[in-house]
């Protein structure tokens, strides 16, 4: 299994690490944290630590450390947009619920 | 399901706790909200995909008011309701607005408390009100786009804004329920926006043209401050006034007469300003205007025409830049960068006019429109610490010294102008009186000597010090002025802990004019005001010696004085009330040291006998 990112949203990473000047690629994570137990990270990636896995998809590196890859597996990141809001989803097989804001889930 | 944005490395919120900041462009004309979404500051659009907002605001009898173009729309068929342009009155009062100009077609009520109302179909508003709708609309705004509450805003204001301005803008955005994180210079923002703040230390130009208004700020960025050197300007020169010279060209050639109808008129206007934006990009464009007769008139114009007509304009406004420059003190030459904001810079033409006159290429990149507002969403995407290490702080510092009145009416200065902000400064103060039990506190600003050439802020009073003799009680007055330039004066008595305090919000503004010609004023009359710090020194001083010498006087002039003595003594108080009250400080101060002297002898027999009845009927022994 993998992690993949859709074509929008690896459009938009680029764009932003290329505004941004510096950076590896992106970093996804989870978090305890949240009121479903667990919390997505996604911030940009500036170093590569050995128990890294590394992803590379539609030209993007994504980053993710060991602890967070058994929960993060076979997940598909996207860029979507609802109305004026726009931002990154986790499409996340593992989750089996999530609370009702989306930010935080359960496995 | 939550739509997430890329964080800072290690920056990542928890769920819920998303540090949702903006940065808000409150204008005259047109406001403008923009956010840091994954490390980019962009201004967020509305669902029509418009960024930016009119400032407008119509109020309806039994609805809710309505803000931006619906408003614009309404502007000249419903003029008593419909609010434009309420920046210029915010934080002013009844008396400045009516100075503004009398074609004011609002129905204004003077209130109470000195700041003017405006009576609409919904009732009388305020303009912090007026503001508030906007700031309401940019907030909902926000949250629909951001998908979430908002932590804070920083909103910008003109560097000229004084306290009463910039205190009824942070009114504005309570009443807006926004959490103002700080407010920040228009043309500061602006230098952000581009990065200056981490750029080299030097001398900073922004230029700003809008639609109606032009302003110069001159900054010195220094250790990572911007201080607003000099600020200029000319309200009212703009992008209109440059539409109005192609109009009006126009009509000449199409023979359209001047008494044409509104109609007709503000479709020239349209007509022209469309002209000058597509000659932004082309070297000719034509036109085409339906005259009176139902013809059409095909007319066209190239880039040199234009030129021509708007020449004059452009050179008007490096006026007000050669004037900033010479407040501020600073040569063409130190000028590092040289920032364009607002609108009416895309005429290339301005671009390269001002290019020339400061001799350097000046910064037009981001979207001169959008550019403050970005600045703005940076430096809030700062404060609420979504950045690892607070990349900047910036830091404003403050025009004009604040200070207190002290007796004889001098000025005390408790903070120096150019003090960087947030700052607190404390000094301690005293009686003057025997069993004086208040303190009146006057609050004064400027950099003059006396306190009647300074600018008053505020007076307040302390109660309940108890009575003790002259100079014994220990009052601390404390001036905080906040991120924002707010001013809070506390006074304290330590023994007891009686406390007094004030916030300063003056109800009239200085502009920048006034603010250079009070510093100016201040160094042309150094010598003045050094001497007039003397007399009044000198006065106080006199003042008490005399009262002291009357108590004693009083109490034991005819025990202790034979009545040639005595009469010398009075003869000497006469002298010295009579040089006083004239103008020489050095002679005053030589007849006081006369009286000094002349009284030592009656001040040692005054201590002689009261350690005498001290020890009368006391035996040696006891007094070991």
């Amino acid at each position: 299994m993998a992690i993949t990112l859709t074509n929008a949203a690896a459009a938009r990473v680029k764009d932003f690490l290329a505004n941004r000047g510096k950076g590896e690629g992106l970093r996804l994570g989870v978090r305890t944290s949240g009121c479903s137990g667990m919390a997505y990270v996604i911030e940009f990636a500036d170093t590569i630590d050995p128990e890294d896995t590394v992803f590379e998809d539609n030209g993007v590196k994504l980053i993710v450390d060991a602890k967070s890859m058994v929960y993060l597996d076979g997940t598909e990141v996207d860029f979507a947009k609802e109305g004026l809001n726009e931002g990154f989803q986790f499409k996340n097989p593992n989750a089996k619920d999530s609370c009702g804001c989306g930010e935080s889930f359960n496995v | 399901m939550a739509l997430l944005q890329i964080s800072e490395p290690g920056q990542s919120a928890a769920p819920h706790q998303q540090r949702l900041a903006v940065g808000i462009d409150l204008g005259t004309t047109n406001s403008l909200v923009a956010s840091v979404r994954s490390g980019i500051a962009e201004t967020l659009p509305d669902s029509d995909g418009e960024h930016l907002l009119s400032s407008i605001v119509r109020y309806l009898a039994d609805a809710s008011p309505v803000v931006g173009a619906e408003a614009k729309a309404a502007a000249t068929t419903d003029p008593l309701n419909t609010i434009v342009s309420a920046k210029r009155f915010l934080g002013r009062g009844v008396d400045d607005i009516k100075t503004l100009g009398s074609r004011l077609p609002y129905e204004f009520v003077d209130a109470d408390s000195g700041m003017p109302r405006l009576k609409t179909v919904a009732g009388v508003i305020s303009p912090v009100e007026v503001s508030a709708e906007i700031l309401k609309n940019l907030k909902k705004r926000a949250e629909d786009s951001l998908g979430g509450d908002l932590t804070g805003a920083v909103i910008t204001v003109p560097a000229y804004f004084d306290d009463a301005q910039r205190q009824a803008t942070k009114d504005a955005a309570r009443l807006a329920d926004l959490n103002v994180l700080r407010l920040l210079n228009e043309p500061t923002a602006a230098a952000v926006a581009y990065g200056l703040d981490k750029g080299s230390e030097g001398i900073i130009a922004v230029y700003d043209l809008g639609g109606g208004t032009f302003d110069i700020s001159i900054l010195r960025l220094n250790k990572g401050v911007f201080e607003v050197l000099a600020t200029a300007g000319d309200s009212a020169l703009g992008g209109d006034d440059m539409d109005r010279l192609i109009a009006e060209c126009i009509m000449e050639q199409a023979g359209i007469s001047d008494d044409a109808d509104h109609q007709q008129l503000r479709r020239l206007m349209k007509v022209a300003c469309d002209a000058k934006e597509i000659l932004t990009d082309v070297e000719k464009t034509s036109f085409n205007i339906e005259l009176e007769d139902g013809s059409f008139w095909e007319g066209e114009i190239d880039r040199e025409q234009l030129h021509k007509l708007v020449d004059p304009l452009i050179r008007k406004s490096l006026i007000p830049c050669r004037r900033a420059l010479s407040d501020a003190g600073v040569e063409k030459s130190e000028v590092l960068e040289v920032v364009l904001v607002g609108g009416s810079t895309r005429v290339p033409r301005v671009h390269e006019l001002v290019g020339e006159f400061f001799e350097a290429t000046p910064h037009s990149e981001i979207d001169p429109d959008r550019v403050v507002a970005i600045g703005a969403s940076m430096q809030a995407d700062v404060l609420v610490g979504n950045k690892p290490d607070s990349d900047m702080l910036l830091l404003d510092v403050i025009p004009l010294s604040l200070g207190l009145e002290m007796m004889g009416g001098l000025s005390e200065k408790i903070i120096p102008r150019n003090t960087t902000i947030p700052v607190a400064r404390a000094q301690e103060f005293t009686t003057y009186k025997d069993g004086q039990t208040a303190l009146a506190v006057h609050v004064v600003q400027g950099e003059r000597e006396l306190v009647s050439d300074c600018r008053s802020l505020a007076r307040f009073e302390l109660r309940g010090i108890p009575p003790m003799a002259a100079g014994a009680a220990r009052i601390r007055v404390t001036f905080q002025v906040d991120a924002d330039g707010l001013l809070s004066v506390t006074a304290k008595e330590q023994e007891t802990g009686v406390e007094s305090s004030v916030q300063v919000k003056p109800s009239y503004g200085l502009s920048d004019n006034e603010i250079s010609s009070m510093i100016k004023d201040s160094m042309e009359h150094a010598r003045d005001d050094m001497d007039a710090r003397n007399l009044r020194e000198q006065q106080v001083e006199t003042d008490r010696v005399v009262e002291a010498l009357q108590v004693a006087l009083d109490a034991d002039g005819d025990k202790l004085l034979n009545s040639e003595e005595r009469a010398e003594l009075d003869s000497a108080v006469v002298k010295v009330k009579e040089v006083r009250d004239g103008d020489d400080w050095q002679k005053l101060k030589e007849a006081v040291a006369a009286l000094n002297r002349a009284t030592t002898e009656f001040a040692a027999r005054r201590m002689n006998a009261s350690i005498q009845s001290a020890l009368a009927g006391q035996s040696l022994d006891s007094l070991d």
